[in-house]
């Protein structure tokens, strides 16, 4: 494992974290025109996966998750201002285009929350599957189709031949997110970009198409970056989670840490908020106010300074950095006095 | 056209918003509306606006150019082109004001009875009568309203109202079908509210950017198709001024080298058209921009 | 569940729906106790909705009755009066808050038009309980004017609850309720209708897939799966000791600290 040099955004220091080469993006810096005015989304975010890791990203509305996944697949919409790197495989990302951002989506694949709205209506399963396949990768049709049956029972859909031929409209949300997820695993992807793939399913499908996720992506060592609201469906799979609030990383961790030991009150308020399925409580602990966007935090203080608990007037004054402890990374100032308080309550 | 059950109070709030929405339209769009503001006060003050009588002709001035006091000059009749023009205008706009009224009105109200129980019994029963009226035109039902009522501008007014609803009621039964399988309208049955009450005071506000866009454009299509229509002979009957039977009568000018009389009565109707399209296209933007 | 039908204030027996050759809801039965807090869980297809969307009379059921304080209300109402005295007992709360509120009215013209449709009371005695209801949800004056698109969608929610609360209902369905909302923004809404259950004893019926907000705010629990109930009881048993396997295979999806998933067709 190789170290990579990470430089803050707000101290300008150089910083040394471990990474591991396939996927780097440092001090992510990206601002969208919204109603004519152009708004931060994502602020100073710096991340990496290493090859054949999985790395959840877990955040509220507005915390600009679903961007770090569009910046990565260089889908930002027409007019955005980006600042900062993404390095995949020590190339730079930014200045591809044409034929090497086609061979650059056959290594970095993405699945979709809604599979229906990503998916040609009037094509069979077969006809998207094997697309990318034969027109980027030159694979003749027979077999193609092959590969796509065979990768359809991966995925836990039986009758393949025949499913091949149907059209959307004929599986239902679970099916067809298994074959999309089918369909981005063919070009045999260094990286898989999941943003929210199981939001929109019911929780024993949700469970289900998990599992294959899981087991497809050891077995096959793709690195993945699971994007969810769901703090304990990240920590299932990931081996390292990233919380995220108003367009900056807050906490990064060792998924089997974050509940018990986080390091962000943040990471403690959003693990809080979230019923016990185990324990009949009579209130949650939940904290005042509304999760902000990017553009909507003040960029001299901590984003969540008015709405923690344990914010004093340090936390007002100067935006904090990110600060490495234990092997993982928080960007609360008191992180070191409050460690191990966090999970117990809100008072200070 | 829409009609919201009101207080005095919210009736003046209406009208500041009216106000509101046509500064938001832009220069364009006030500048269309101050067109049309000012050919409806001619439409209804014409009689008493015009310079010269527009039914007396001086049989020397035949397609003489202006002269004097005439900006336009005189007709095939040696009648005053200028004077025709004003008091044509109540006639090339009046007809249209009705189409749209009846039209509009109609039209909503078979598109908000179909999306009501949108896909049942009811809805079905109005589609297919709108595509039996759909297979007439307009010229046709025309003719046959004029062989019934006598050549007129009441008989091409019915014709061409009857002819425009169900292209209202097709495009409005869509937005109604949108905005009927909104989760509010349901809350609001879950209320107690009536199935009219929720149309008026909430179906067809929502719909009002699509509602306002069809009212303009319709009016300036029934503009063209009642001036074809008396062009024809069918409509406005001569010596009655109107701007169709003015093209009408003297486009043999065009030929003979005076093409200023039915050139102006062409630009009058293209002018009020485009204001009234242009100024339906603006409000509908605006009023998308405005909603949700 | 009560010990006496009458305690009931929502009594529900041999419900069913159909659509077609579809049976969307197959012989439901069950009581909500006054001040009481049922859940309906199930997945997409089992039903549940429906359920909801017939109590609340959204839809007519195929067969089955249902009586809520005391009244029957299985067959459509037959007139304005009806209508409202319903409308008046039993309310509902939809999950999503962006198309629940009319998007031209403000949240004062809302609340006012709910007052205006239930009880027909003068304008000044309106005033004073749309100001109670945003105290209630808590929702101050800014907002209070605001329109819906001002609104973020906790706010909106909000909006909809203190709506549904308005005529004093005694049976409030909740629909998903929270399922749309952040995590952070849920615990507050859920610790707001906790409130307002102890403040004002309305009884709840909570539609939801998500067993841990089940567990959260109810008492009692009914599992339905392809519309049918598969089993029933109190909130903390069902979760903690579930005996039917289609229960047993959705707790066992539920994410949550230290859990993993499992494939069910092993390759």
């Amino acid at each position: 494992m190789t170290e990579a040099t990470v430089r803050d955004s707000a101290t300008s220091a150089e910083k040394r974290v471990p990474s591991a080469d396939l996927l780097e993006v440092i001090d992510l810096t990206v601002r969208l025109p919204v109603e004519g005015e152009v708004r931060s989304v994502l602020r100073g975010v710096s991340l990496t996966i290493g090859a054949g890791e999985a790395l959840g990203l877990v955040g509220e509305s507005g915390s600009g998750k679903s961007m770090m996944a569009r910046s990565v697949d260089c889908l930002l919409p027409p007019g955005a201002e980006v600042d900062g790197t993404i390095r995949f495989d020590h190339g730079d990302v930014g200045s591809l285009a044409g034929k090497e951002l086609r061979r650059y989506r056959n290594q970095v694949a993405m699945i979709f929350q809604d599979p229906r709205a990503h998916v040609n209506p009037v094509r069979t399963i077969g006809d998207f599957m094997t697309e990318a396949l034969r027109s980027n990768l030159g694979v003749p049709a027979a077999e193609a189709r092959r590969r796509a049956a065979d990768m359809l029972l991966q995925v836990g859909i039986l009758d393949s031949q025949r499913r091949l031929g149907q059209y959307p409209f004929e599986l239902s949300g679970g099916l067809l997110q298994r074959a999309m997820i089918a369909a981005a695993l063919l070009t045999e992807p260094r990286l898989l970009l999941a943003d929210e793939p199981t939001t929109a399913l019911d929780v024993t499908t949700q469970a289900e198409v998990m599992a294959i996720l899981d087991e497809l992506r050891r077995r096959r060592h793709v690195a993945v970056l699971f994007i969810t609201h769901d703090l304990d469906l990240a920590a299932a799979v990931c081996d390292r989670t990233a919380v995220m609030y108003a367009g900056q990383i807050v906490e990064v961790r060792s998924s089997s840490l974050l509940h018990d030991d986080p390091l962000h009150p943040y990471t403690a308020a959003i693990a809080a908020a979230r019923p016990d399925i185990d324990r009949t409580a009579r209130r949650l602990l939940a904290i005042p106010g509304h999760p902000l966007s990017a553009f909507e935090a003040d960029p001299d203080q901590c984003a969540f300074a008015p709405r923690c608990p344990h914010a004093l007037d340090e936390c007002r004054a100067a935006a904090p950095e990110l600060i490495e402890l234990d092997g993982g990374l928080s960007r609360c100032a008191r992180v070191r006095e409050l460690r191990g308080r966090l999970k117990e309550g809100q008072d200070a | 056209m829409s009609t919201v059950a009101s207080s005095p109070a919210a009736a003046t709030a209406k009208h500041s918003r009216g106000l509101a929405l046509l500064r938001a339209t832009g220069p364009v769009g006030i500048a269309c509306a101050v067109i049309i503001a000012v050919a409806a006060f001619v439409a209804i003050f014409g009689s008493w606006l015009v310079p010269y009588d527009p039914y007396v002709s001086n049989l020397s001035l035949v397609w003489v150019g202006p002269l004097g006091g005439h900006v336009l000059g005189f007709d095939g009749q040696g009648r005053d082109v200028a004077s025709r023009l004003i008091a044509g205008a109540g006639n090339s706009m009046l007809g249209p004001m009705a189409v749209v009224v009846f039209s509009m009105t109609i039209g909503s109200a078979l598109a908000l009875i179909a999306a009501w129980r949108g896909g049942g019994v009811v809805d079905s029963a109005i589609s297919s009568g709108l595509d039996i009226l759909f297979a007439f035109p307009g010229i046709l039902l025309a003719v046959l309203a004029a062989a019934v009522l006598g050549p007129s501008l009441l008989a091409a007014s019915i014709a061409i109202a009857i002819a425009y609803t169900p292209y209202v009621a097709r495009v409005l039964r869509g937005a109604a079908l949108k905005e009927r399988r909104q989760l509010y309208v349901a809350a609001l049955e879950v209320q107690g509210a009536s199935a009219t009450s929720i149309c008026f005071r909430h179906l067809i506000p929502n719909m009002l950017p699509l509602i306002i866009a069809q009212a303009t454009i319709n009016f300036g299509y029934a503009v063209v198709d009642l001036a074809a229509i008396s062009y024809l002979g069918l409509g406005v009957q001569p010596p009655h001024a109107d701007w169709g039977v003015m093209i009408s009568e003297n486009q043999s000018g065009i030929l003979q080298g005076y093409p200023l009389p039915a050139l102006a009565a062409g630009a009058c109707i293209v002018l009020v058209v485009v204001a009234f399209n242009l100024l339906g296209e603006r409000l509908f933007e605006v009023t998308k921009q405005q909603s949700r | 569940m009560p010990e006496t039908a009458a305690e009931a204030i929502l009594e529900v027996s041999g419900l069913r729906k159909e659509f077609g050759e579809l049976v969307a809801v197959d012989d439901v039965s069950f009581s909500l106790a006054q001040a009481g807090s049922l859940a309906i869980v199930g997945e997409s297809g089992s039903g549940k909705t429906t359920v909801a969307k017939m109590i609340v009379g959204l839809e007519q059921p195929t067969a089955g009755t249902i009586v809520a304080c005391g009244r029957e209300r299985s067959r459509p109402a037959r007139s304005v009066k009806e209508r409202r005295l319903r409308a008046g007992q039993v309310q509902i709360v939809f999950q999503d808050p962006y198309t629940s509120l009319d998007p031209h009215q403000t949240v004062e013209a809302i609340l006012d038009e709910a007052l205006r449709l239930q009880h027909g009371w003068p304008a000044d005695r309106r005033r004073a309980r749309v100001l109670e209801l945003t105290e209630i949800v808590g929702l101050d004056a800014r907002q209070v004017r605001a329109l819906p698109r001002a609104l973020s969608g906790g706010q909106r929610q909000r909006v909809a609850i203190a709506r549904a609360l308005a005529g004093e209902p005694r049976v409030l369905i909740l629909d998903e309720s929270v399922a749309a909302l952040d995590v952070s923004i849920q615990a507050q809404v859920l610790n707001l209708l906790a409130d307002i259950r102890d403040e004002t004893g309305v009884s709840y019926v909570l539609i939801s897939h998500d067993l841990a907000v089940v567990r959260q705010l109810t008492d009692e629990v009914l599992v339905m799966h392809r519309g049918r109930v598969v089993e029933r009881g109190f909130t903390a048993r069902v979760i903690d000791d579930p005996r039917e396997e289609y229960t047993q295979r959705l707790l066992a999806s539920v994410p949550r600290p230290g859990w993993k998933p499992r494939r069910c067709d092993p390759l």
